[in-house]
């Protein structure tokens, strides 16, 4: 049996002994088609204004249309993809820096271990989604700057994680034994210890997508985000929240349905993940 | 290299020559004098148990050798000479091309060995593309040849397997593979089969002697079982409270032994034909390492031989025909 093929079998293993994970991974691939096809997908264009402002839900506009009568279905589905690409840009960055940094630190202690945990200390003294506000205030309201300020309060979170799982593993009989192959301190690092921090992590991953999510559309609620008119789930819900009290609840429920739906998943997600990193679990 | 080298010379240069080393450990509560003046040799071919109770400094005496000492520890004196080479003189780079290549170890917790998350094929895949000079496209058909080699039954399917899935015997014969995989001049086997049950033991101690045997390596077996060393080894070197006690030939070792403490661990070991209760108990505890006024002779609390002159230094070490040594002043 090739590799590829064990791990699709032992994917369609874990699915098949864990409803829930699977619906999981139902809503991610839900989500995921919405992000790469959804704009071509749509029915309007989620910029132009596709009919009558504030029509309730209807055959012709599902969800109904907004204030300047743009079809909110199609607003909701367009921002998928960069809901979805802000929040992974951030967790990637995050995931890999603050693994690093967090494994480094706990492996070799000393200094290491002071400089990042000092780090970590430093962006942990902050309430996080004020320190968010913060950096997009002060280096300006783009996309990229978004996703940095979501991957810096995501940082001490991983850098925790991965410091206190490597510090337990460093004195381990098989990085003893790898010292006794003759191995260098990097190539320990990278391919005893890491490994055995992925399950961990990948839990990590999946629960801080959620966050991200939240991070980066909370970010744009408030103002300091994406700009409108893009289609945006934090903006949509923002603009929709003053028509609630008028009667026109669908403008803000929708988008915020689409951030709970991928909040949802991502939770789910993550222990289905840990099952399928770790070979343990292969039983 | 250098090892083959210094074994063509002659057949009776050791492979490893440890003189005099003596490891102190800075501790909190002062400096532990973990080895003083130990002097082994192992020749090729040759297996050196090196036995003694917990603490007598047998490990420490391997992790020096292996020059991977806790950053605590301090070589103070002596000489480590292995196949020619001055291990404490030798650089980082060199020591981490030797070991796992001319040097290796098999340990006593083999599942601990084994990294839990990797497959074992390519644990053993990897140490032969660090040291054994083959490409990546031949290491894993190596690696399973390895795996068979060592017996593991199946070896192309359980290259796939993680070492959970393996028993504990299987798990050490993994070690061993992983051990011997480049074929070192010197193996270190620290209590190999204390944590395999019995049966299991003396397959292993098998396996790991006779694949010793058949490529002429020089073994180390680092125990506190003598009877498992007296029947695997051809010479003992008994340790005591960071002391070697004494050295000889095992059947010169059994049938007279000479220092006090080697006579009483062999009452102490229980032997067929003699019951239970005739076994002799060595009476008190090692001694605290700790002290700075440690006597010359470091059993001389539990002896029943002491004499007055037993704590003045130095110890003396008198060598035996046949090779022997003894460092004890009055020995039996």
């Amino acid at each position: 049996m090739s590799a590829a093929a064990a791990t699709l079998g032992h994917v369609r293993h874990v699915l098949s002994g864990n409803p829930v994970t699977a619906l999981a991974f139902g809503l991610f691939a839900l989500l995921l088609v919405a992000a790469v096809l959804g704009p071509e997908l749509v029915p309007y264009d989620p910029i132009k204004a596709a009919g009558a402002s504030l029509q309730p839900p209807s055959a012709r506009h599902w969800f109904g249309t907004d204030a300047v009568g743009r079809d909110v279905f199609s607003r909701v589905v367009a921002a998928t993809r960069l809901d979805l690409g802000m929040a992974f840009a951030a967790v990637a960055i995050v995931f890999v820096c603050g693994t690093l940094a967090g494994a480094a630190a706990g492996f070799f202690g000393g200094w290491t271990d002071r400089v990042v945990g000092r780090l970590a200390d430093t962006v942990m003294a902050f309430p996080l989604f004020v320190l968010a506000m913060g950096i997009v205030a002060a280096m300006g309201n783009t996309v990229a700057n978004i996703v940095i300020a979501t991957a810096v309060v995501n940082f001490p979170l991983y850098v925790r994680i991965a410091r206190t799982e490597s510090s337990i593993r460093r004195n381990a009989g098989y990085v003893e034994a790898a010292r006794l192959s003759g191995y260098s301190d990097r190539h320990i690092l990278m391919s005893e210890i890491l490994p055995n921090l992925l399950p961990l992590m990948m839990v990590q991953v999946s629960l801080s997508l959620g966050y991200a999510i939240l991070n980066c559309a909370g970010l744009s609620f408030i103002g300091l985000g994406v700009r409108p008119p893009t289609p945006e789930w934090g903006i949509m819900v923002a603009e929709g929240a003053s028509y609630i009290v008028s009667g026109e609840w669908w403008v803000g429920l929708f988008p915020e349905l689409a951030l709970m739906l991928a909040v949802f998943t991502f939770n789910l997600l993550g222990d289905g993940l840990r099952d399928i990193v770790d070979p343990r679990r292969r039983t | 290299m250098s090892a083959a080298v210094a074994m063509e010379a002659g057949a009776r240069v050791p492979v490893l020559d440890v003189a005099d080393l003596s490891v102190q450990f800075r501790t909190r509560s002062g400096t532990v004098h973990a080895l003083q003046n130990v002097s082994l040799q192992v020749h090729r071919g040759e297996c050196l148990g090196v036995v003694g109770e917990s603490g007598s400094g047998k490990s420490v005496t391997a992790y020096a050798v292996m020059r991977l000492l806790d950053p605590a520890a301090r070589i103070a004196g002596g000489r480590i000479t292995f196949a020619g080479m001055d291990m404490l003189a030798a650089s980082d780079s060199a020591l981490a091309d030797l070991r796992g290549r001319e040097l290796s170890m098999i340990f006593q917790n083999p599942r601990a060995a084994l990294n839990p998350i990797r497959a074992i094929g390519r644990q053993l895949a990897d140490v032969l593309l660090r040291h054994g000079g083959v490409t990546r496209a031949e290491a894993p058909a190596r690696a399973v040849a390895l795996l068979a080699e060592v017996g593991i039954p199946d070896p192309q399917r359980r290259a796939a397997a993680y070492p959970f899935e393996l028993s504990g015997g299987m798990c050490q014969r993994v070690g061993i593979a992983l051990a011997l995989a480049c074929r070192p001049a010197l193996l270190i086997a620290d209590e190999p089969t204390t944590g395999l049950d019995v049966t299991t033991q003396a397959v292993i101690m098998d396996l790991v002697l006779g694949l010793a045997r058949a490529r002429g390596m020089a073994t180390v077996l680092i125990t506190h079982d003598l009877g498992l060393a007296s029947e695997y080894c051809d010479s003992i070197a008994v340790m005591h409270a960071g002391h070697v006690v004494e050295m000889a030939p095992t059947a010169a070792l059994f049938a007279a032994p000479r220092h006090p403490y080697t006579a009483k661990l062999i009452a102490a070991t229980p032997q067929p034909g003699r019951s239970l209760a005739e076994l002799a108990a060595i009476p008190g505890g090692l001694p605290d390492l700790r002290r700075n006024d440690l006597p010359a002779c470091r059993f001389l609390d539990r002896c029943e031989r002491v004499a007055p002159d037993c704590a003045a230094a130095p110890l003396p070490r008198s060598i035996m025909e046949g090779g022997a040594m003894v460092a004890c002043r009055h020995p039996l």
